[in-house]
């Protein structure tokens, strides 16, 4: 069976879920083989096997020194020596690029925010806000794909992996962009927004730069917590957790939208969330056109209401 | 330093986008085009180190005639000149196609800095500048959320999950910024007045030097099978809070295994 190539997302050793999901998209098509760039991939191996990795290709950190461009060599050349079926990625706005420049070396077609993918890799789209479903294909080359977070439900299918070490000669210009700082934000315990299952979003309902209410709800959820962009227009929470058209894009199993109209704007990210509940003053906001639940009321009664209620029946 | 602001217009968002049933490409005549939002941050972006360091600002767009909308609203902003790359060679070119005949025409203008919006709102790849920088072998210095230029080098901050990376490298280069780098100035009066008046240089697929066998529709490397209406959400439940809905929200949370 042909060789699927995984791009394997991974912090502090650990191997994201989205990667977890990815595997299970790639036994679709053939045998997953992961590719994991630094350190630590032979403690991660039993986790890649677990979702039916065969093999992980262990690669330099050093690749990680510049930007996207060694990655995407590493993958074309990779792709090229073991005529991999397909490359899969998930579809960060760094893995994006990687896929794109992976392409253009291979040749290929990239195709980018898939939601789902066939054995034969159609590959399924959401676009325009989530009103339109497309299906894509790629009809030249090795297919690069790069899919949504939480789109391909993960499950396990145990497998033997081996780990073997590659690497690759970068070209010139690959090297061009050289990271020469990493800035980490304070992290709080919350998940990462685009990975979680259960995101919390807080819009111009809110009132002000107390996120106290959105950020409860979400801690009794275990969720992550996310905003609209009339909120973070108004500097009320910081621009990396908008959720939207030029924000980020997530889709998780459930959205509790709170305090937020539902504009085009911000449906864009967050349409292909499972079960979506909406808190809104309004009755004629759009969001609860969407939503599976909706309560017409004032968010900062009934969200504390209902986080006193989940922790009641924990 | 001459800057090159690359600027799509798109289908405005406000309205509602089609796909058109010929060809399954952009139905552009189905709502009004407007500016990439994005792009109007990589105007601004380019204006400002203009000021700080001089030179020319050219905006290039790829696109139908009716692109000229979003080209002047570029050169009222403050841009010098415009280049219009417009071929029906190119139409239905996909994202990496798009790169590549950009890539031509940047080959025909003297530029130090590419700088672009990091997507558009329409096909919302976000690749095209890493594909970009990937045709013409420059250092791809994407995701911008700061830009500084000194000399020859140059030097942003790239947004990440985890905060953002500190990035170095030589001019040329190509640079895409994310909203919230700067705040897009109004074009004045004054500046649409005088956008009038400046240069549009159109350019086909052959001034630039671009193969028409790997642009367009039919040569893409992806193609679209199929579109459809998303099925519609079934209709949810919606309730007004008589002082008990969050109990009710958390009973319904229950129903779905969430609590």
């Amino acid at each position: 069976m042909a060789e699927v190539l995984v791009l394997v997302d991974h912090v502090d050793g650990e191997v994201k879920k989205v990667t977890t999901e990815l595997l299970t998209a790639a036994r679709r098509v053939g045998e997953p083989s992961a590719v994991w760039i630094g350190d630590g991939a032979e403690a991660a191996q039993a986790r890649l096997a677990e979702f039916g990795a065969v093999k992980v290709y262990a690669a330099s950190a050093e690749l990680n020194d510049y930007v996207v461009a060694p990655k995407a060599e590493l993958l074309a050349h990779l792709a090229r020596e073991k005529s991999a079926a397909a490359v899969l990625v998930s579809a960060t706005p760094e893995n994006k690029e990687v896929a794109g420049r992976a392409a253009v070396k291979l040749g290929s077609g990239v195709l980018t925010d898939v939601v789902d993918l066939t054995a034969d890799l159609v590959a399924e789209h959401s676009v325009f806000g989530g009103a339109v479903v497309t299906h894509a294909r790629v009809r030249t080359g090795v297919p690069v794909v790069a899919v949504r977070p939480n789109s391909v439900p993960a499950e396990p299918a145990p497998a033997q992996a081996e780990v073997e070490q590659v690497s690759v000669e970068l070209s010139a210009a690959a090297t061009a962009a050289r990271v020469v700082e990493r800035v980490v934000q304070e992290k709080g315990a919350r998940p990462e927004l685009t990975e979680a299952a259960i995101v919390v979003s807080g819009g111009r309902g809110v009132g002000s730069d107390d996120f106290t209410v959105v950020e409860n709800l979400a801690d009794a959820l275990g969720a992550a917590v996310g905003a609209s962009r009339a909120a973070v227009d108004s500097g009320w929470y910081p621009n990396q957790f908008q959720v939207g058209q030029t924000g980020k894009t997530v889709s998780p199993n459930l959205y509790v939208a709170l305090g937020i109209s539902g504009a085009i704007q911000h449906r864009a990210g967050m349409q292909t969330s499972k079960n979506i509940v909406a808190v809104n003053k309004d009755p004629e906001a759009p969001i609860f056109e969407l939503a599976d639940f909706g309560v017409v009321g004032d968010l900062h009664t009934v969200a504390p209401q209902l986080t006193e209620e989940i922790n009641k029946r924990r | 330093m001459n800057i090159v602001v690359l600027v799509k217009q798109v289908p405005d968002t406000a309205t509602e986008r089609k796909l058109s049933s010929d060809d399954n490409t952009l139905d552009r005549a189905a709502s009004d085009g407007v500016i990439n939002e994005l792009d109007e941050y990589a105007i601004e972006e380019a204006l400002l180190l203009k000021e700080k360091h001089g030179g020319e600002v050219t905006i290039l767009t790829m696109g139908p005639d009716q692109a000229t909308d979003s080209i002047r609203k570029a050169l009222s902003m403050g841009a010098d000149k415009a280049v219009h790359l417009v071929d029906d060679a190119l139409h239905g070119s996909d994202a990496l196609q798009t790169a590549y005949a950009l890539s031509k025409a940047l080959g025909t203008l003297e530029f130090d800095l590419v700088v672009l919006g990091s997507e558009s709102t329409d096909a919302r790849t976000g690749i095209v500048g890493a594909a970009l920088a990937e045709y013409l072998g420059l250092p791809q210095l994407t995701l911008a959320g700061k830009v500084d230029v000194d000399g020859q080098a140059i030097r942003i901050q790239r947004a990440t999950d985890y905060g953002h990376d500190v990035v170095e490298a030589q001019l040329p280069a190509v640079v895409s910024v994310v909203e919230k780098i700067n705040e897009p100035r109004y074009p004045s009066f004054k500046l649409i007045m005088q956008a009038k008046k400046k240069p549009v240089a159109k350019l086909s697929a052959a001034d630039a030097g671009i193969d028409t066998a790997l642009v367009g529709l039919g040569n893409a490397a992806t193609e679209t099978v199929d579109f459809a209406p998303a099925p519609p959400r079934a209709a949810g439940t919606v309730i007004k809070d008589e002082g008990d809905g969050g109990v009710k929200a958390a009973d319904f949370l229950a129903e779905k295994k969430f609590v």
